[in-house]
């Protein structure tokens, strides 16, 4: 029939005009007849063993709920990879803020001082605050060795090479932690009825993960719990796998007070005792020849996990494949490693790892061109990834990929040469020193290496009985445009305006299992799906007698009579692995991802030499993501990416005490506002992706990964000191320039005082 | 459960309707909209007025409604997002929230929005700095800015060509 192409237009987000009218329900503006509200008591010590809980008589705790880790029915744990984190702490608590025992009340405003008049008394224990002291062993405070898990990758002979280096060039960078920071804090709603069984409502991207983690720890069957997700006011990644707690904690409130209950963290309850990046330590020795090619280098690759295992094993796994960057590895060895700490688990966020161990590598190739004496923008044409070749996992890139010419327009749009002339111009005087920086990277787009053939995600597309189709996916909306997205891929499959396609909300009762909504995997896994199950729609229609080319009516018609006559009209897709993929789980080697995305990414930046505070003046976001589907979404993502990068590099600092957040506030813990940010300039290449709906990849981690290395880079090209660590507070900028004025005896301007 | 002894009769307008109730006098304005009038428009994100999602109008000023007692209400005009609905430069706002991006997760919006209208109000051609500055207290992690300034420009732009 002929319709207007829907996919590649900005169809209008589907549930848009509920969010601008603040008619959209989130968990918070929910509530239930007789519902309770439920609060968490947290460990106050780093780790230790509990003595003694003591109940201040102050209270009147017979109209309290209280439960403990005794009244668990199942498994006393949250299931997702290794089954070592408990819901509740029972007897010993392994980090601060850790989830002792949990009360509940029809008066939410009791529930603080009821909290505070608990009294625990611990026997300490003893604890490791960082990366260095869990390596040293002295201390075990988890497994035999203090390692959630190691990756080791390894391609050619990389210890034949340091003998015909020219040079080698060894370099140490270090990360810090980020709070996802969305604006709606976390929270659920559970309702427990014997015979029905249980049903939670949250804010949360995975509605699968936290049905299986009740499914254990309330000892339900599949059947008995239902799992529905509202609308989500961001997530990041931080709302995974943490909602598998907070969900727990709500369902065994609402288990044993027989009414529905809710419960929701605020700001400081949610930053502090909630997931955030991994910190990490990544440390590079490379053999480089004369010209600035690369020969071979190892690489070391370290993240902090915290006190549990959580998905440490799997951000370890993406980040140590990110950690080579998009360039060509004669050989190479990279060792990784995830560590516990005495701290609350990390876990994903927005890049899972890539946004580490490339903030290495790009920070690094800067290095590797100072001692070659060759410029950064040369270096990484040397070094730059050609389609043919392979990557540090021997995977051979098919993708008609030329990294070259996107650096090429990557620097016209920046203006790149003329502005680094000026600037060390300008340079010479002022209180003002301005610098330029690149960084060029790539993202794999959906689970790592077997992770998508052991999700087997499904998706269904159903005719309705008025004619409409409605899609049905587990996938999540939580601002990236999930709903919208997929209706226009089921749209443009059938031939219809985008407004006869709707799609269900995430409910385990309703939708299939389509996987989480996670790792830049829902347009381009997800999305494909829908167009296999919206295609098979088509031919059941056809099939039954619409004929080839249809009007829309004529769809409505033939779907309405089909839905009449036979029952239900409901297609189906299944994740099939394309053949020729291997990948070995063992050697960590073979096709990692399904696809790629490139990035080149070009900040200004402007230092002042008074207060040390960095501006980000001009930034420059060129990716290749294949097709985009919808402009306006599309680059909705990257300026968001872009703005949590500019965070994660200039801002955004969490303060550790002893395992514990001390600045969990919005206060003292500062993201980019409206007008910290400059106008972030986003382009488009789209070569498209076999594996993709309509030619898409991933989009959504992809702008998290280059701009704290781009700006970085700025930053040393605007004052000459360098800086491998990250975030780079006004504070940081100082201690670094004050240390180079001791090593080089003079400091680096006279706008300094 | 909640004893009445202590609370106050308050009288406030919120969106143009009378509303006479009882509260407690340090009860949040916030507080009052969401579980009193049952207005869940405004959001909770910090609760310290450092991100601006629970953002109204009183008496014409955008507030941080987190940390208004409603005492210090008493007798105003109150505005929020299910109010402005009806009036036709927010509908312009709202379009262009919707053509331009301006709304991903949407938890900001409705305070963002509010925001957006104020300024709208005392300027009616902002530059972009000061559309830059007029939302400086409303945070949004989706977006990064650019797609509501955008919203916003295009909005001022439309309400000029109409006038």
């Amino acid at each position: 029939m002929e319709t207007e192409r829907i996919v590649g237009t900005s169809a209008p987000r589907k549930e848009g005009r509920d969010k601008v009218t603040g008619k959209a329900v989130y968990i918070d503006d929910m509530s239930l007849p007789g519902m309770w509200y439920g609060a968490t008591l947290r460990s106050r010590v780093p780790r230790g063993k509990i003595q003694k809980i003591t109940f201040s008589p102050e209270i009147a705790w017979d109209e309290f709920v209280v439960v403990t880790a005794k009244d668990i029915l199942g498994k006393n744990c949250i299931a997702l990879i290794t089954d070592d984190q408990p819901c509740l702490a029972d007897g010993v608590v392994n980090h601060p803020e850790e989830p002792i025992l949990l009360l509940a009340h029809p008066n939410p405003h009791l529930l603080s001082k009821a909290i505070q008049a608990v009294s625990i008394e611990y026997q300490p224990l003893p604890a490791l605050f960082t990366i260095e002291e869990s390596e040293r062993q002295d201390q075990i405070i988890w497994g035999k060795d203090n390692t959630f898990k190691t990756y080791l990758v390894e391609k050619g002979d990389v210890d034949s090479v340091w003998a015909q280096a020219d040079y080698v060039v060894e370099g140490e960078y270090t990360t810090g932690a980020q709070e996802q920071l969305y604006i709606e804090n976390n929270g659920v709603i559970a309702a427990f009825d014997p015979d029905r069984g249980m049903t939670l409502w949250g804010s949360l991207q995975c509605p699968y993960y936290v049905h299986r983690a009740l499914m254990t720890l309330c000892a339900l069957p599949e059947n008995k719990i239902r799992v529905v997700q509202t609308e989500t006011g961001g997530a990041f990644g931080g709302k995974e796998e943490y909602p598998s707690m907070i969900a727990g904690h709500a369902c065994l409130l609402a288990m044993k007070a027989r009414r529905p209950v809710k419960m929701t963290y605020d700001r400081a309850e949610d930053m502090v005792a909630t997931t955030k990046r991994h910190p990490s330590r990544t440390r590079h020795r490379t053999a480089v020849r004369r010209d600035g090619k690369i020969l071979g280098g190892e690489i070391e690759f370290v993240i902090d996990g915290g006190a549990y295992t959580t998905l440490s094993p799997v951000v370890l796994s993406r980040g140590t494949i990110h950690a080579a960057g998009p360039y060509y590895w004669p050989s190479i060895r990279i060792r990784a490693k995830a560590v516990a700490t005495t701290a609350p688990p990390q876990g994903a966020f927005r890049g899972f790892g890539a946004p580490q161990s490339l903030f290495a590598i790009e920070r690094h190739m800067d290095r590797i061109a100072a001692t070659v004496g060759i410029s950064p923008e040369e270096v990484r044409r040397r070094n730059f990834l050609r389609t043919g070749e392979t990557t540090a996992t021997e995977q051979t890139i098919h993708e008609p990929i030329d990294l070259n010419r996107l650096l090429d327009r990557g620097l016209e749009l920046s203006n790149y040469h003329a502005e680094k002339q000026r600037f060390a111009r300008e340079n010479a005087s002022g209180a003002t020193r301005r610098g330029i920086g690149i960084a060029t990277f790539l993202h794999g787009a959906g689970f790592t290496g077997s992770g998508e053939r052991y999700l087997a995600s499904e998706v269904e597309v159903e005719g309705c009985a008025d004619g409409t189709v409605q899609v049905l996916a587990s996938s999540a909306e939580f601002g990236q445009g999930t709903k919208t997205v997929l209706c226009q891929v089921a749209a443009e499959t059938l031939g219809l305006p985008y407004e006869d396609v709707g799609i269900a909300q995430p409910d385990t009762g309703l939708v299939p299992n389509s996987g989480p909504t996670v790792a830049s995997r829902t347009v381009m896994v997800v999305g494909k799906l829908v167009q296999l199950a919206a295609e098979k729609l088509r031919q059941r229609l056809r099939a039954a007698g619409l004929p080839e080319k249809y009007s829309r009516d004529e769809f409505r018609n033939a779907c309405a009579k089909y839905v009449a006559e036979k029952g239900a009209l409901k297609e189906w897709a299944k994740y099939q692995a394309p053949s020729g993929i291997f990948w070995d789980d063992e050697k960590y080697r073979g096709e990692a991802y399904a696809a790629y995305s490139w990035g080149v990414y070009i900040a200004q930046v402007a230092v002042d030499l008074a207060t040390y505070s960095v501006v980000v003046e001009d930034f420059v976001a060129l990716q290749e993501v294949g097709r985009v589907l919808n402009p306006v979404l599309a680059r909705g993502q990257i300026t968001g990416g872009v703005a949590q990068g500019i965070g994660y590099a200039l801002y955004e600092k969490v303060v550790w005490e002893n395992g514990r957040m001390q600045n969990g506030q919005m206060t003292n813990y500062i993201m980019p506002t409206s007008a910290d940010l400059p106008p972030i300039r986003v382009y488009f290449e789209e070569l498209g992706n076999e594996h993709g709906a309509f030619g898409a990849k991933g989009i959504g981690e992809l702008p998290m990964d280059g701009p704290a290395p781009a700006i970085v880079n700025a930053i040393e090209n605007a004052i000459g000191v360098r800086f491998d660590s990250i975030p780079l507070l006004p504070e940081d900028i100082y201690a670094g320039v004050a240390e180079s004025f001791d090593v080089a005896g003079a400091p680096p301007s006279q706008g300094a005082r | 459960m909640s004893h009445p002894h202590g609370q106050r009769e308050i009288s406030l307008v919120v969106n143009g309707e009378a509303k006479t109730f009882r509260a407690y006098p340090m009860e949040r304005l916030l507080d009052v909209l969401r579980h009193r009038l049952g207005l869940t428009g405004a959001k909770e994100g910090c609760g310290e007025g450092e991100c601006g999602s629970c953002s109204v109008l009183m008496d014409g000023a955008l507030v941080n409604s987190c940390l208004v007692p409603v005492m210090q209400a008493q007798g105003s005009r109150i505005v929020t997002i299910e109010g402005l609905a009806q009036e036709p430069e927010l509908q312009a706002l709202q379009e262009a929230f919707l053509e331009c991006g301006g709304a991903q997760c949407g938890i900001c919006t409705p305070g963002m929005i509010l925001a957006a209208h104020h300024l709208l109000d005392k300027k009616q051609n902002p530059t972009l700095e000061n559309i830059r500055e007029g939302l400086a207290g409303n945070l949004c992690r989706c977006t990064g800015y650019s797609q509501i300034i955008e919203a916003v420009a295009a909005a001022s732009k439309r309400a000029g060509a109409t006038e």
